[in-house]
């Protein structure tokens, strides 16, 4: 217990001081975790949507893998990345191993099957009770793909959080296309799994407990515009 | 059967007659339209009657495109159903579909798909429908009637020449029924070909001016409303109007 008290004194300390090392860790944890969550509900809310309101011979074959998909270990997708991006790899061109953007693609490959996947079962339901209707009105694909996402968005909300949960506790991936450099691919995970590593607890737990605090003021804050947008 | 044109003033329907020739429907084996063929010219209600699991719904569904015939053909004017002859269609489903928007929203939507836009007047369409001080509710949160008001309001949109209803007013009180009988009479005189399925006689009565009964699938009786309830064509179509249970 005295760990977990100091640990919170440390985190209260390394907050209100301004450390500048910490605020840089959690801006670009931030920052990582947005991006990639951005990019996966581009990609992955119209793909849910898409096989959630077209059968065809591949659809099945297609949600199976991205179920799969949704408990796909992130050190091998780090690791699948890391060889596409390496300097050998087919992308290596572009180098863009260890950097921001090499664990931005990590974390999408991660959150994406997670939004297509839950996505398409939300919007599945929904077409169910709208498809008569939108046939009746010869709604186009893409109006109906809008519709579904405009439709659904408070359930989709939660689908997104749980992409988000997923980028911003995520380890295994970052830290091998990452290389966890300080100053530049330094994120919290990483950076907690390091201090863990070097026996420094305290500032380990302290970062968690910012972690948890981030990932907590989300939960509530869409919590809170979700129950506005019910009462709208 | 009965086939007239019942208007001594110039016909101006585009999409009358509708055909049905050997229309039939199949699913899972069973046969749920068998061998249909009518013709409606009458511009007045038509109503379709018949008792549950008669085909009524599915007949509609037919006649709006949402089900393919497994044989047999639907024609408007003569002319095969298409997506040109659907889009002048509007269907109110018998249980309100509506996007989980405001009221006004949801009459919104419709004009978002039209190419070239027409000009609606939402808000006097919802005061139509008496929805004009709730249009900025969630639809979910209005009640039976008022739901099935706004889907009728939102049918309304497009302006349709043929409106299909499938027991709009079914389970509604009095009221909702009275403002969507009055809506309809409204838009017939307002050359609207309306197509209506319902189960109350008395609607029926105060409605129609021509009526489909079905049985099983099979068309049974296609007559004048005054002729349907004083001299149903067939056995099936005496015993639903006298109120007796038919097998």
């Amino acid at each position: 217990m005295q760990l977990f008290s100091e640990s919170l004194q440390t985190a209260f300390y390394l907050i209100v001081s301004g450390n500048s090392d910490l605020f840089e860790i959690i801006m670009l944890s931030i920052k990582v975790s947005l991006t990639s969550l951005l990019g996966s509900i581009v990609i992955g809310l119209p793909l849910g949507a898409f096989l959630a309101i077209h059968r065809f011979r591949l659809r099945s074959i297609i949600l199976s893998i991205l179920n799969a998909l949704m408990g796909m270990p992130p050190v091998v997708v780090g690791l699948i990345v890391y060889l596409y991006l390496s300097r050998s790899g087919p992308l290596g061109f572009l180098s863009l191993l260890y950097t921001p953007t090499a664990m931005i693609i990590a974390q999408m490959l991660l959150v994406i099957p997670i939004i297509a996947a839950l996505s398409t079962q939300i919007i599945e339901d929904l077409h169910i009770e709208y498809r008569d209707l939108f046939r009746s009105l010869n709604v186009s694909t893409f109006k109906a793909i809008m519709a579904y996402i405009i439709d659904a968005r408070m359930s989709l909300l939660t689908v997104i959080l749980a992409g988000f949960g997923r980028a911003i506790s995520e380890v295994g991936a970052v830290s091998i296309v990452g290389g966890n450099i300080d100053h530049l691919t330094r994120v919290m995970t990483t950076a907690i799994a390091l201090e863990t590593s070097r026996g420094n607890l305290s500032l380990a737990l302290a970062l968690g407990f910012i972690l948890l605090a981030i990932a907590l003021g989300v939960n509530i804050f869409a919590v809170k515009v979700k129950n506005w947008a019910m009462d709208k | 059967m009965f086939e007239t044109s019942y208007s001594e003033a110039p016909f101006k329907f585009e999409l009358i007659p509708i055909k049905l020739r050997s229309v039939s429907f199949q699913k899972l084996g069973n046969n749920l339209i068998d061998d249909i063929s009518l013709s409606i010219n009458s511009k007045g209600i038509t109503i379709i009657l018949g008792p549950n699991g008669a085909g009524k719904s599915i007949l509609m569904r037919l006649l709006h495109g949402l089900e393919k015939p497994s044989s047999g053909e639907v024609l408007f004017n003569g002319i095969n159903l298409n997506n040109t002859i659907r889009l002048k269609q509007a269907m109110v489903f018998q249980n309100a579909v509506l996007l989980r928007r405001t009221a006004i929203e949801n009459l919104s939507f419709v004009v978002s798909l039209q190419r070239p836009k027409q000009t609606s007047n939402l808000n006097k369409l919802l005061q139509e429908v008496g929805l004009y001080e709730k249009k900025n509710l969630p639809a979910r949160r209005l009640s039976g009637g008022e739901k099935q008001r706004l889907s009728l309001a939102r049918a309304l949109v497009s302006r349709p020449e043929i409106l299909l209803l499938d027991e709009p007013t079914a389970s509604l009180d009095p009221y909702s029924v009275q403002m969507i009988e009055t809506l309809l009479i409204k838009l017939r005189n307002q050359n609207t070909k309306i197509i209506f399925i319902t189960h109350d006689l008395n609607q029926a009565r105060r409605l129609a001016e021509d009526i489909i009964f079905i049985h099983k699938g099979k068309l049974e009786a296609y007559q004048s409303a005054r002729e349907f309830f004083n001299n149903p064509e067939s056995k099936f179509a005496q015993a639903f109007v006298q109120g007796k249970l038919i097998f």
